[in-house]
């Protein structure tokens, strides 16, 4: 038999029809939130359509809601419409949601893994281009439009045709206080936001394998900043022990039954990609963007570029451009820029280990004078339990911090919280586009214990130089 | 879906690379729940010098003048033309909703972020893939020219210049037949709810834990 790639044994198995190169892919799961749902439900209901399988869908609201007192209810009276608005379409249509007072409920991309709902060899899609996270399960994941949301929702179906296949083989052994992020934002910097356009991403290698789950998600979340619609990983162990034991997942017969098929969801030994990237782990180091786009990012060891430096005038207006809106001098070392915010959280790094990673950082100390606010914003309601379980919401609020309700936050400033314009920001989300976190703000990606590391110093500091 | 057939139109310089949808439609105007009324927050952040929120009476509000929509000659384009990766970022088809809204029916540019590609297909909005060369001598000609108007002809597949000049584009057959026609792909979709159904039920059998 034909050596295949994990992404064409997960895309060939969902395949209902072909012609002439375009598929109709059978989706297995739908996660769905308020922002890019509600015109898909009211194409549904103009044409009167119903859906084709409630059971594949899984809602939450997490864009807009209040981190602060939940019992207040929204303030915001348009974001309030569009929370209600889910609420009424998941009831009309009979969908399973967990509602922003559910204790379950929490940012779309936390609580699909978290609740078993995002299983080995599915396709997931949801109106979100993080949707790419499930991929770390050995899925094919990935974000759609809200003319597909309401084509998956109508037909179960998404009209796709074939990625080509890259992969990101990462080797060697990660350096103490290098994460996921780190990796994530090194290969961004490697090959540009439009590296991987076209692709689908398949992480690999022994750096890839010493990864928890949780830091396969936050790689797998990046894909998208690198371009690629999915990125994935190969089922492994790790992979089998996260997934079991959880609300939706299979039990009994039925796990023993999909283990046997989980276990066949990696590439074959001969399989053929496409593109083959290679990242040393071992050299990777602390990553921190400078500018207005993921890739551009240096090392904590780095300074910001000079423009003079580069040829390409097209280039060189793009470094002159995020120089100024970033309120920064060419040549400044990374370690010099002063902060004004911090900002853990979003569905890159808001998961329990995460906030594990940064409280570890924050235990005894206390955030800088300079820092005017500290979020850590949990990535859902049973993960802000289980940190406040081990005590680590303390840590947090001791060091400074404001410890809230889970959802998406800054990282997209849709509901109150945001940078005023001229803030920095050390923000362990994935977006550092201009206005991302509020307009004007600047945004500075990094891993939580960099966030965290820099909240107490006030300024970017090297965490392996920090006990 | 308006069907796309031909088009000529002014076309408007967007002289950036990375043009993200955060850039083309900011996130406080994502709280609606209808698919229209966004063209007047297209590029909010750059329009506009004062921080925009929906709802604002826009006739109140101050432009920036050295945006490239706010400028006369731009006023009635209706191609706009960007550099590399347009569209990255976020799913949000909010961004071709804006797009189409403020008059846009195409946009010409080296490359495409492939959501946002596929995006602009479903709401009549034709994003065409020219070579580097190409974009950056059209832009040259755009500076020089002030009316600069190009025609667009989906059917054989090729930009007109005004100098009467044909640049071929290549565009997926599939999607094509949908712009040419308007066609609405749910409804093209249902004609194989028998196959779906099919597949489902040998799916099943195999991967019964997923029931």
């Amino acid at each position: 038999m034909q050596a295949k790639t994990l992404y064409e044994k997960l895309f060939e198995s969902h395949i209902v029809r072909e012609e002439d190169g375009t598929y109709l892919i059978y989706i297995d799961r739908h996660l769905v939130h308020e922002v890019t749902s509600p015109q898909a439900f009211e194409g549904l209901r103009i044409n009167h359509r119903p859906v084709w399988r409630n059971k594949s869908i899984l809602a939450v609201p997490d864009h807009n809601v209040p981190t602060t007192d939940r019992s207040l209810g929204i303030s915001d009276p348009i974001s309030k419409i569009q929370v209600e608005t889910l609420d009424e379409n998941c009831k009309h249509f009979g969908l399973t949601q967990f509602p922003m007072n559910d204790s379950r409920q929490g940012i779309v991309h936390v609580i699909g893994p978290e609740q078993g709902s995002t299983l080995p060899g599915m396709t997931i899609v949801c109106g979100d281009s993080h949707t790419s996270t499930h991929g770390a399960f050995g899925a094919l994941a990935m974000g759609i439009g809200t003319s597909e949301v309401e084509h998956v929702l109508a037909t179960q179906c998404l009209i796709l045709k074939k990625f080509k296949t890259m992969e990101v083989r990462v080797e060697g052994k990660l350096n103490k206080g290098i994460t996921a992020k780190d990796i994530a934002l090194a290969l961004i910097g490697k090959i540009g936001t439009a590296g991987g356009t076209g692709y689908a991403i398949e992480f690999t290698g022994e750096s890839i394998r010493s990864l928890s789950m949780e830091g396969r998600m936050t790689l797998c979340n990046m894909a998208i900043e690198a371009g690629a619609r999915a990125g994935m990983v190969a089922v492994d162990d790790v992979t089998m022990s996260y997934v079991e034991n959880r609300p939706f997942s299979p039990k009994g017969e039925a796990l023993e039954k999909a283990k046997a098929y989980w276990k066949t969801l990696h590439s074959d030994k001969d399989a053929k990609f496409d593109k083959v990237v290679m990242l040393n782990g071992s050299e990777i180091l602390p990553q921190v963007t400078w500018g207005t786009s993921p890739e551009m990012v240096v090392s904590i060891e780095g300074m910001t570029p000079d423009p003079k430096n580069e040829n390409d005038p097209s280039k060189r207006k793009s470094i002159e451009d995020a120089l100024t809106y970033m309120g920064l001098e060419p040549n400044l070392p990374i370690n010099q820029i002063k902060i004004d915010k911090i900002f853990i959280g979003s569905c890159t790094n808001s998961r329990i280990e995460d906030l594990r990673e940064a409280a570890n950082v924050l235990k005894g100390k206390k955030i800088a004078q300079n820092i005017k606010l500290a979020l850590a914003v949990p990535g859902s309601g049973l993960v802000k339990l289980q940190a406040e379980k081990e005590g680590l919401d303390q840590i947090f609020i001791e060091a400074g911090f404001e410890w809230r309700e889970p959802g998406c936050s800054m990282c997209l400033a849709m509901n109150a919280d945001r940078l005023n314009p001229g803030e920095r920001c050390a923000s362990t989300s994935n977006r550092n586009f201009e206005g991302r976190q509020g307009q004007g703000g600047r945004t500075h990606l990094v891993s939580p214990s960099m966030a965290a590391a820099a909240g107490i110093h006030g300024h970017f500091v090297d965490i392996r130089s920090l006990n | 879906m308006n069907p796309f057939i031909t088009h000529t139109g002014i076309v408007a310089p967007l002289d950036r690379a990375n043009v993200d949808t955060d850039a083309i439609i900011p996130k406080q105007f994502l709280k609606s729940i209808k698919k229209t009324g966004f063209g007047p927050h297209l590029f909010d952040e750059w329009r506009y010098l004062d921080h925009g929120e929906p709802g604002m009476d826009l006739t109140q509000r101050k432009k920036n003048p050295e945006f490239v929509l706010n400028q006369t000659q731009y006023e009635k384009a209706s191609i706009l033309i960007a550099r590399e990766n347009f569209g990255c970022g976020s799913s949000r088809e909010h961004a071709p909703w804006a797009i189409e809204d403020f008059g846009f029916r195409a946009i010409l540019a080296p490359s495409f972020a492939d959501i946002f590609f596929s995006n602009c297909f479903k709401n009549g909005l034709l994003p065409i893939v020219l070579p580097n060369e190409t974009i950056d001598l059209l832009f040259k000609s755009i500076y020089a020219n002030k009316g600069y108007a190009l025609t667009i002809d989906l059917e054989n597949q090729f930009v007109v210049l005004p100098s009467n000049e044909k640049i071929s584009f290549q565009v997926d057959a599939f999607r094509k037949h949908c712009l040419i026609h308007g066609l609405d792909d749910i409804g093209l979709t249902m004609r194989h709810s028998e196959s779906i159904k099919a597949f489902e039920q040998d799916y099943y059998q195999k991967n019964s834990w997923l029931l």
